[in-house]
């Protein structure tokens, strides 16, 4: 039995996190469909809270919305003019979309719901995971733990960096 | 009234299926880039929704979820590198006008 304060927690995060992203494709300005990500990034964050995983909803504030929506800010302030809206969209194009998008949420909604039993199970108590324990997990190598993806993550971000000033430098 | 799983997992699915919409009916660049990263994120909900429920006290799809999102932000700078390079050579971001490479 949940509290009706977290009650209400969960709603406000549910409706936001659908509303936003729903604008976010629909919105005709590029600009406000950043903006839009932002606030879906947001409230994403506020599910990890949520769901008591702390240091992941501090990751994604600090990474998305503090890294990848500047990042994509300072993009479409480059190639675009900021009052600038996309044309109309072709019915044909929009159609075809919607066709997509409906049948990707029948087919999955579809495998969520035959297995109702399972998706109905209530939220087990859990002691939020400590910085300790997520500082082991990362530095081990034992079962469990994850020193090589995390080494691999790092060879990965330097190739990104060097990759991005090759790719973007002006000859 | 109890928050089951599935009240976590419907906004997630929600929030893919504006990600296909988006990706496929957009024309510009960087909103397509956009579109994907919603996909990519209802996919992390999932991933935590899943370990909180059915394995709490382990930190599989936590850690799973750090990883996905290391990797959507160096995805991320990589493309938008590569975007800027276009719009420099061709002054447009717009996927039907980038056929320089077909012919």
């Amino acid at each position: 039995m949940e509290s009706v304060g977290s009650i209400i927690m969960y709603l406000i995060i549910a409706l936001s996190i659908i509303v936003f992203s729903v604008l976010t494709v629909t919105s005709r300005k590029i600009l406000r469909a950043a903006t839009y990500l932002l606030f879906t990034l947001f409230a994403t964050a506020a599910l990890y809270f949520k769901l008591d995983y702390e240091f992941l909803g501090a990751v994604q504030i600090a990474v998305y919305a503090g890294g990848i929506v500047v990042l994509f800010v300072f993009a479409i302030l480059l190639t675009s003019h900021p009052g600038h809206s996309s044309e109309r969209l072709v019915s044909k194009k929009r159609a075809l979309g919607f066709v997509a998008g409906v049948a990707t949420l029948l087919v999955a909604g579809y495998a969520l719901l035959s297995r109702c039993c399972m998706a109905m199970t209530s939220l087990p108590e859990m002691s939020n995971p400590t910085m300790k324990q997520i500082g082991e997990a990362m530095m081990g190598t034992g079962e469990g733990q994850y020193l090589l993806p995390f080494e691999a993550i790092s060879v990965l971000l330097l190739a990104c960096i060097i990759g991005g000033v090759v790719v973007a430098r002006k000859r | 009234m109890d928050i089951t799983m599935i009240y976590y997992l419907v906004p997630a699915l929600i929030m893919f299926c504006c990600g296909v919409y988006g990706f496929i009916t957009r024309r510009n660049m960087i909103a397509m880039l956009i579109s994907l990263e919603l996909m990519l994120n209802a996919v992390d909900i999932n991933f935590v929704v899943f370990n909180r429920y059915l394995f709490p006290g382990q930190m599989e799809g936590m850690f799973f979820t750090l990883f996905a999102i290391a990797i959507a932000a160096a995805e991320t700078a990589i493309s938008i590198a590569i975007i800027i390079n276009v719009y420099r050579s061709v002054k447009n971001v717009k996927v039907d006008d980038l056929t320089e490479m077909k012919n």
